[in-house]
């Protein structure tokens, strides 16, 4: 690895200091899952890097605050899984924060820094696409929220302005019940990067969302309002064509190692067909444990 | 030059001062710094846990870890899991159940056998298999691991 | 103390020191005074080397020392089992992507890594070849310059040799039934989790070399002559290795490390990333015709094989697996006619080695995949046409060769009963058989010494490595049981050519079965000396007294060995030193240079399920039977066996390397280099032995731990057919590949 200098601030106000005075010469360390194997293939060259874990802000903590739970960016994926309010209220990002590489990614890798990573195959975007998270950024200039479907660009990249960071994760609770599921498909049965992760929640009032990611440059998410995805009943073929419309945003990568464009774009529709019954049994209640 | 900053952290119970780099990890100081080679290292990104140890009571890969991190922190790694010239139930039951061939992912697999019982004491074999999937064998002892993990469960439920 | 018994499984000799990290890998040895050094690649496969610009990288504080070939010996010394063909370092010319062209030695790690960054490699991309079409094209560049090939009738390509096996005539023999199909199976990469690690430090007039090599005495060799020293100048440390599965046979960078640390006049110590042993060592990848025909009884007509197999820039000891694997292709059957065609194809790509199983797993998949697919056709049931064609113990499959040496029959009849074979399967099931066979060692020669001590303790020497196949526990159990010492009285000396007397190699399963012949004879010769000691301290003939398993014999009692040894060496104590020789010599008039010692034998049964939309294929029950001779471990030859099996998986449904247009390995490291994890493994795994004391090592046993990785991607795919009626001649069996394979299969 490159050498570099290390700063530990134990205030927000500290660390945004620290950004307007490096600049693009700074990375933000969370858990280090994904930046210490940039600093040591050379993918990430700072003359800083800002360790955000002892800001006091940012502690790992889950909470309630009006109608919405709160993930702080500290929080690591084995909080979140483990959780009770997001257990009960959110069981798709569970699902998704279990997948994400083994027990000891998973002890490191933060929510935060897991988006903030913006890799277009980040298993926990879809669920949060799907449940309507916001995210909160501080910066020089003040706070802001940033609807999730807004953040992400590119790989690597996110709507976070120079300067800024990602303090929490907000998901609204729940105003209508939800059955939702996660899915995906990887080379092995063991921890793997995904080459299609799914979600795909569907409401009491039968509205269907499906949030997808790596099959493009950043997560998707699509909405039906249609009621038709949620209707047992209705026909195959009107299935079908919501579905069409849901994926056409896909673009997967020709230079993929991972999968084929063919069999990621075939692998979409395998999963959104089995997310989408996965989710209407929950909703219903109905699914065995 | 190279800034270097003072750290102090437990390693196996015992206070432990090293001036770091930055940019070394904590498997780096634990390996060339404490020579507690016990810890190995493969892969450097994160995927075999030959460099798995506990720090603050969870597991993590220390090749992703900065040094400077852990500053402050509890580690344990494989020669703290039982006092000099002992081995633990848990060591003795991988010896038994021939859970070790060549040893290199040994220590790993043993750091996340010793975490998993002390918070899951009556854990299933899928448990046990997702718990270790992130302690790659090549040898292929998986198992004979498995075995080695629900034989202490069992022993020490006795 | 029964447990340490020849048959009991005691618990692993070293085992403690893996389990409390005490163990010393050579990446955990450090000399005072030790140079780190860093290798300096270039990031393209083949490449003229314009100019190396070694100012930077030296200008930088620490560094001690840079070289390039310019700094070797004129010509550049060159090596290899074989061929002579692997210079010490690139020489004007690099030819597969990660031949090192520059090494840095420096007072630590980052200094030598960012000096190797500031080595400055001025180069220009050449024509290159990467696969097999593209090496056996006529107007493909050559890896290998004509003009050190005289007299080679191939020179001219970039086939470096070309077997020709086989008996009858294929040509006229008659078929009701022919059955053709090419099958390939990819480049994958030992990954043992050990990285290779490398030390040299100058000593006295000679050197000491620390290495994860599997073959002490080879390298101690290549070391010798490289460097112009008598071999007793040249010290080859060998502590265990953390797994070499063929890996770490042959010398690699060792001798670059020698000349190193010789010039710079202090240790030098190179360890590989993983990055690095994937660019360093590789199976062979093939491309396999195979002709087969049978009569419409299943009675096999003829074998007729075309054999390809794509090994990398330099030769290694990739001719013999390439030799060894394909005299063998026709399997253990009863073949009347048979030709066998097996080419070695150079390629611009990392250099290509044994690997389990040398070559046969490869072509085991091409060859019982045919024959699954001949019973298919012939509407046969596959065991019982494996059963009708199987050589009998005692008959010879290969004219002239060793004969069936295995009561082969059983094993595949508890393979078939433990799978259920024939019982009904659920829907959406599959199930798959197919036999593995390997030739053992052709050759061999390894000594030992072992030496009794006053107070019955014992101590081995064995130059054979451990590198987790549990050879140190195999070879004290017997020293334990022929001389009547508890297990844990018997210290294992090995990995040290200057204390250790010479073993050959470790590959090929040989060490049981050679060096434990060789532990053995050393045994007997001490307890012949017991023996004497006994006649002469009871006044007894020695005929008429017997000395074995730890018990001297008298007329009318029997004694531990211990209460003739104290009185026999009397006061001045002592001890009583033997020496054994396992010995088998080359056989110039053999294709391999010798009749094969043993065979390993294995039968593999899957039932798996296949998730037709997305092609998953999960192995619901694997089942691996091998052919023994004698469990002289029960428990390790359990965990070599499933290990090899696990492995086996790994290259059928997730193992590959993934290349670029210009040869680049694109799937360096472990992220996108998928083996199997603990998740991976099948839902249920079940091994079994076949015992029948027929071998030629201690006791009968035969040597094993590569049989189960023989022939596990033939039996899954076969298992794969049944359960969705595709058939697929191409490795891995990835979901993508399978759903590909299920979405092209014919509208019936």
């Amino acid at each position: 690895m490159h050498a570099f200098a290390y700063a530990r601030p134990t205030t927000l106000a500290e660390a945004v200091a620290l950004l307007e005075v490096h600049g693009p010469e700074a990375r933000l360390l969370a858990g280090g899952t994904d930046l210490v194997v940039r600093l040591r293939d050379g993918t990430a060259r700072p003359s800083v890097v800002i360790d955000v874990k002892r800001i006091a802000e940012l502690r790992p903590a889950i909470r309630q605050v009006g109608g919405h739970l709160v993930i702080s960016a500290g929080t690591v994926m084995t909080d979140v899984m483990e959780d009770e309010q997001v257990r009960r209220h959110f069981p798709a990002l569970v699902e998704a924060a279990e997948v994400v590489g083994s027990v000891q990614i998973r002890n490191r890798a933060t929510l935060a820094g897991n988006i903030c990573n913006a890799s277009p195959a980040a298993d926990t975007a879809p669920p949060l696409l799907v449940y309507g998270a916001e995210v909160v950024a501080h910066g020089a200039a003040g706070t802001r929220r940033i609807g999730l479907d807004e953040f992400f660009v590119r790989s690597g990249e996110t709507t976070l302005e120079p300067g800024e960071l990602l303090t929490a994760i907000e998901l609204p609770l729940p105003a209508r019940r939800m059955g939702a599921a996660h899915v995906r498909r990887t080379r092995r049965r063991g921890h793997d990067l995904a080459s299609v992760t799914l979600c795909c929640g569907v409401d009491e009032a039968g509205v269907t969302r499906i949030a997808y990611g790596s099959v493009g440059p950043r997560p998707v998410r699509a909405i039906d309002e249609s009621g038709t995805l949620a209707d047992s009943a209705a026909p195959a073929d009107a299935k079908a064509a919501v579905f069409e419309r849901m994926f056409a945003a896909a673009s997967p990568s020709p230079r993929s190692m991972r999968a084929s464009p063919e069999y990621r774009l075939a692998m979409l529709r395998v999963l959104g067909a089995r997310a989408l019954a996965t989710a209407i049994e929950r909703l219903a209640g109905r699914e065995r444990p | 030059m190279i800034p270097t900053y003072p750290i102090e952290l437990s390693v196996n119970g015992r206070r432990r001062r090293v001036d770091v780099a930055a940019h070394h990890s904590l498997l780096d100081i634990l390996r060339d710094d404490l020579e507690l080679t016990g810890t190995k290292e493969c892969c450097l990104v994160g995927e075999c846990g030959a460099c798995t140890v506990i720090l603050d009571g969870r597991t993590v890969d220390s090749c992703l870890v900065l040094a400077v991190e852990a500053d402050g922190a509890e580690i344990t790694t494989v020669e703290g899991l039982a006092a000099a010239g002992q081995v633990s139930p848990l060591q003795q039951a991988f010896l038994d159940r021939g859970a070790v061939q060549c040893g290199f992912c040994i220590p790993g697999q043993l750091i996340s056998a010793h975490v998993l019982l002390a918070g899951n004491p009556h854990p299933t074999v899928g448990e046990i298999q997702e718990s270790l999937a992130g302690n790659l064998c090549r040898c292929g002892c998986y198992e004979q691991i498995t075995d080695a993990v629900l034989a202490t469960a069992e022993e020490a439920e006795r | 103390m029964s447990r340490a018994r020849i048959g009991g499984s005691p618990n692993r000799v070293g085992g403690i020191g893996r389990v409390t990290g005490s163990q010393q890998y050579v990446a955990d040895i450090r000399l005072p005074d030790v140079l780190e050094a860093k290798l300096v690649t270039i990031d393209c496969a083949r490449a003229r080397i314009i100019s190396i610009d070694t100012t930077a990288a030296l200008a930088l504080p620490g560094v001690r020392l840079i070289m390039t070939a310019a700094d070797l010996p004129r010509p550049v010394p060159r090596f290899g089992p074989k061929f002579h063909d692997r210079p010490v370092l690139a020489v004007g010319e690099t030819n597969y992507h990660g031949e090192p062209v520059a090494i840095v030695a420096a007072e630590t790690k980052d200094t030598a890594e960012e000096a190797a960054r500031l080595v400055r490699v001025e180069y220009e991309e050449l024509p290159a070849v990467f696969t097999l079409a593209a090496a056996l094209d006529p107007a493909a560049p050559l890896v290998k310059d004509p003009a050190l090939r005289p007299n080679d009738p191939l020179a001219g390509t970039n086939v470096i040799r070309e077997h020709h096996f086989g008996w009858g005539d294929v040509t006229i023999a008659s078929a009701d039934v022919v059955v053709e199909n090419t099958y390939t199976f990819p480049m994958v990469t030992h990954f043992a989790i050990e990285p290779h690690a490398f030390m040299a430090a100058p000593d006295g007039a000679g050197i000491a070399i620390w290495s994860t090599i599997q073959h002490p005495y080879v390298l101690q060799k290549t070391i010798a002559s490289l460097l112009g020293m008598p071999l007793a100048k040249v010290r080859v440390y060998c502590p265990d290795l953390g797994g070499g599965f063929g890996g770490k046979q042959q010398p690699k960078l060792e001798p670059l490390i020698a000349f190193t640390a010789l010039r710079a006049g202090r240790p030098v110590r190179l360890v590989l990333t993983l990055e690095e042993t994937f660019q360093a060592v590789r199976r062979a990848a093939v491309e396999i015709r195979v002709r087969t025909g049978c009569l419409s009884d299943g009675t096999l007509a003829f074998q007729d094989i075309e054999s390809n197999f794509l090994i990398g820039a330099y030769v290694e000891d990739a001719d013999r697996v390439v030799e060894k694997s394909n005299y063998m292709a026709c399997g253990p059957y009863r073949v009347p006619a048979s030709r066998i065609v097996a080419r070695t194809v150079l390629s611009h790509t990392t250099p290509s080695c044994s690997m389990r199983g040398i070559g046969t797993p490869q072509v085991t998949w091409a060859v019982e995949s045919n024959l699954n697919e001949c019973a298919y056709v012939l509407g046969l049931d596959p065991v019982e046409f494996r059963l009708h064609n199987l050589a009998r113990m005692g008959e010879a499959f290969i004219p002239g060769d060793t004969p069936a040496d295995g009561r082969w029959d059983q094993v595949v009849h508890k393979a078939a009963e433990m799978i259920g074979w024939g019982s009904p399967l659920l829907p959406g099931r599959g199930r798959g058989l197919a036999l593995g066979i390997k030739s053992g060692p052709t050759t061999g020669l390894s000594y030992s010494t072992v030496r009794l001590l006053a107070d019955g303790s014992v101590i081995i020497f064995v130059g054979t490595s451990d590198m987790g196949q549990g050879a140190r526990t195999v070879f004290a159990q017997i020293a334990a049981d022929e001389l009547g010492a508890p297990l844990d009285w018997v210290t294992v000396v090995m990995g040290d050519t200057a204390i250790v007397p010479y073993d050959q190699q470790t590959s090929a399963s040989r060490s049981t079965v050679l060096m434990g012949n060789a532990v053995l004879a050393a045994c007997r010769e001490i307890q012949a000396k017991v023996r004497g000691m006994a006649a002469r301290l009871h006044g007894l003939d020695e005929a008429s007294i017997v000395v074995e398993h730890g018990v001297v014999r008298l007329p009318g009692r029997d004694v531990p060995i211990i209460e003739v040894l104290r009185p026999g060496l009397g006061p001045l104590g002592g001890e009583l030193v033997g020496n054994g020789e396992a010995r088998k010599d080359a056989d110039p008039s053999h294709p391999l240079s010798g009749a094969p010692v043993f065979f390993e034998f294995n039968c593999t049964a899957i039932e798996a399920t296949v998730d037709e939309e997305t092609g998953d294929v999960v192995i619901v029950r694997h089942v691996t039977v091998s052919d023994v001779g004698k469990a002289l471990n029960p428990l390790q030859v359990t965990m070599q066996d499933e290990g090899a099996a696990i492995m086996g998986l790994g290259h059928t449904l997730m193992e590959q390397y993934i290349f670029d247009e210009g040869g680049r390995i694109r799937n360096l490291g472990a992220i996108d280099y998928r083996i199997p994890t603990s998740m991976d493994l099948p839902l249920e795994m079940l091994s079994a032995i076949v015992e029948n004391a027929d071998g030629p090592g201690p006791y009968g046993a035969k040597g094993m731990s590569e049989g189960a990785v023989l022939c596990v991607a033939p039996a899954v795919a076969a298992a794969v057919r049944q359960a969705t009626g595709v058939a697929i001649r191409d490795l891995p069996l990835t979901p993508e590949r399978v759903w590909r394979a299920l979405r092209d299969r014919p509208i019936p």
